[in-house]
């Protein structure tokens, strides 16, 4: 075996890769934003109508048990057939966020599951608005819970945007592809590209840390739901 | 021409689950292996050996299955190795079950409770006999559910290798599309038959979980 590590022709092309890094930063961060929402929504519309129980269930199955590759190819390869035209990036967001909302409505669910119904009774007991209920003793408490779980899936979809490249977004993996062929440094730039990413996840990890310390401080008795759940 | 997506298109597609199902077997085998090793090397004594099995588990599960691929086939590529993608492919799998695997199995080791350790020091077993007659029957019993789990996501991520030209479900879907010119229905019966392998793995793991926490205090 004879082959030497070139890196220089990669570096040269840092531009490329710094343009892809943040188009990946944007879907990312728009796709767990929209689909951090939309399965909280679900979650909840789940407890709250009883006749949306069955169709968000189905969807939430077909969701998690088919790729993540075959429902972008549906979104931005299929949809145009039944009149829906997406930009690559537009059907990566969607792709996104309903797949990350699919996973999010069942993580939401379980920390919705672990509140007890007499806390709901005590909090309208003390003369709480529903409204006041819902977000303080049922949604905050249930977030706390489940926090962990929610931070580990946010960097999955994160990783998982890498394949948006097979629909020629030009994002980190797409950029990447591209300095390949430019420079021939295959190896070297999937080097570089594979420890940006990883650089990524870790970053993310500790936004979301951070984030969950704020949003449940220590010490206050969301903080401890919160600790208690990441000790598992 | 373009041709319908009829019957014959049909079969390909479905004829193609076969090396969905290949590669995914392929990756929980070596991937066992990897993750076993791993998990023992993170609950060692030796703690250089712990860091290097969190280091790996830390990368594995910090970078996408897609770069893994890639740095498998142009590894092998300049290694000499002029192998069909099917081995990059299932080196690849093979590394990315081997982190997960690693990581679900070092969490039931470490769930077994300690008095279990002292119990089997003190009627004098080796630290050998100790796994193999105490701790790992009991871990096991805790790791099946995550396990099973596991497993949906493993064959989810074999669609990944499509990129390199391994004709497994995805590809065979992508290969019919460009014929036919008819994606939504073309990928709606791959997704489909995602769906036929992975839910019952789901429900299975389901179940699993349910029988580890009944007949079980806290």
């Amino acid at each position: 075996m004879n082959f030497q590590f070139q890196f220089e022709p990669v570096f040269a092309q840092a531009d490329v890769l710094l343009d892809g890094l943040l188009l990946t930063l944007e879907l990312a961060g728009a796709g767990i934003v929209l689909g951090g929402l939309l399965g909280t929504l679900l979650a909840l519309l789940r407890r709250l109508v009883p006749g949306l129980r069955l169709v968000i269930g189905a969807y939430v199955e077909i969701v998690r048990n088919t790729p993540f590759l075959i429902q972008l190819f549906i979104v931005y390869l299929g949809l145009p057939q039944i009149g829906i035209r997406l930009t690559p990036e537009q059907a990566a967001v969607i792709t996104m966020t309903l797949n990350l909302g699919a996973y999010t409505t069942e993580i939401v669910r379980a920390g919705l599951d672990s509140v007890h119904p007499s806390q709901i009774e005590a909090g309208l007991s003390l003369a709480l608005s529903r409204w006041q209920v819902l977000r303080h003793v049922v949604l905050a408490p249930a977030l706390a819970r489940v926090w962990p779980s929610l931070s580990s899936q946010f960097v999955l979809m994160l990783l998982s945007s890498s394949i948006f490249s097979f629909i020629s977004v030009q994002e980190l993996s797409g950029a990447a592809s591209n300095v390949e062929q430019d420079t021939f440094k295959s190896f070297e730039t999937y080097i570089v590209v594979t420890a940006v990413y990883l650089g990524l996840a870790m970053g993310l990890r500790l936004i979301l840390m951070g984030l969950g310390a704020v949003l449940f401080p220590a010490g206050s008795g969301l903080g401890r739901l919160r600790q208690a759940a990441g000790n598992r | 021409m373009i041709r319908q997506f009829g019957v014959d298109e049909f079969i390909f597609i479905l004829g193609s689950a076969k090396w969905t199902l290949v590669l995914t077997f392929i990756a929980l085998a070596l991937g066992s292996v990897f993750g076993f090793i791993i998990a023992l090397a993170r609950v060692s004594r030796f703690a250089p050996l712990r860091m290097l099995a969190g280091a790996w588990i830390g990368i594995v599960q910090g970078v996408p299955v897609l770069m893994l691929l890639f740095l498998s086939y142009f590894g092998l590529a300049i290694a000499g190795l002029d192998l069909p993608p099917m081995i990059a492919a299932g080196i690849s799998l093979s590394l990315y079950a081997g982190g997960f695997l690693g990581e679900i199995w070092r969490g039931a080791i470490q769930s077994v409770p300690h008095p279990q350790w002292e119990a089997s020091a003190a009627l004098a077993l080796t630290r050998t006999q100790q796994y193999r007659y105490v701790i790992l029957p009991q871990a096991v019993r805790i790791a099946v559910p995550p396990t099973v789990g596991f497993v949906v996501q493993l064959v989810k991520n074999t669609a990944i290798v499509s990129i390199i030209g391994v004709v497994e479900l995805a590809r065979a879907g992508h290969l019919i599309n460009n014929a036919t010119f008819q994606p939504f229905k073309v990928f709606a019966v791959v997704a489909l038959i995602y769906f036929c392998i992975c839910w019952p793995i789901s429900l299975l793991a389901r179940r699993l979980e349910r029988g580890v926490h009944a007949g079980r205090p806290g």
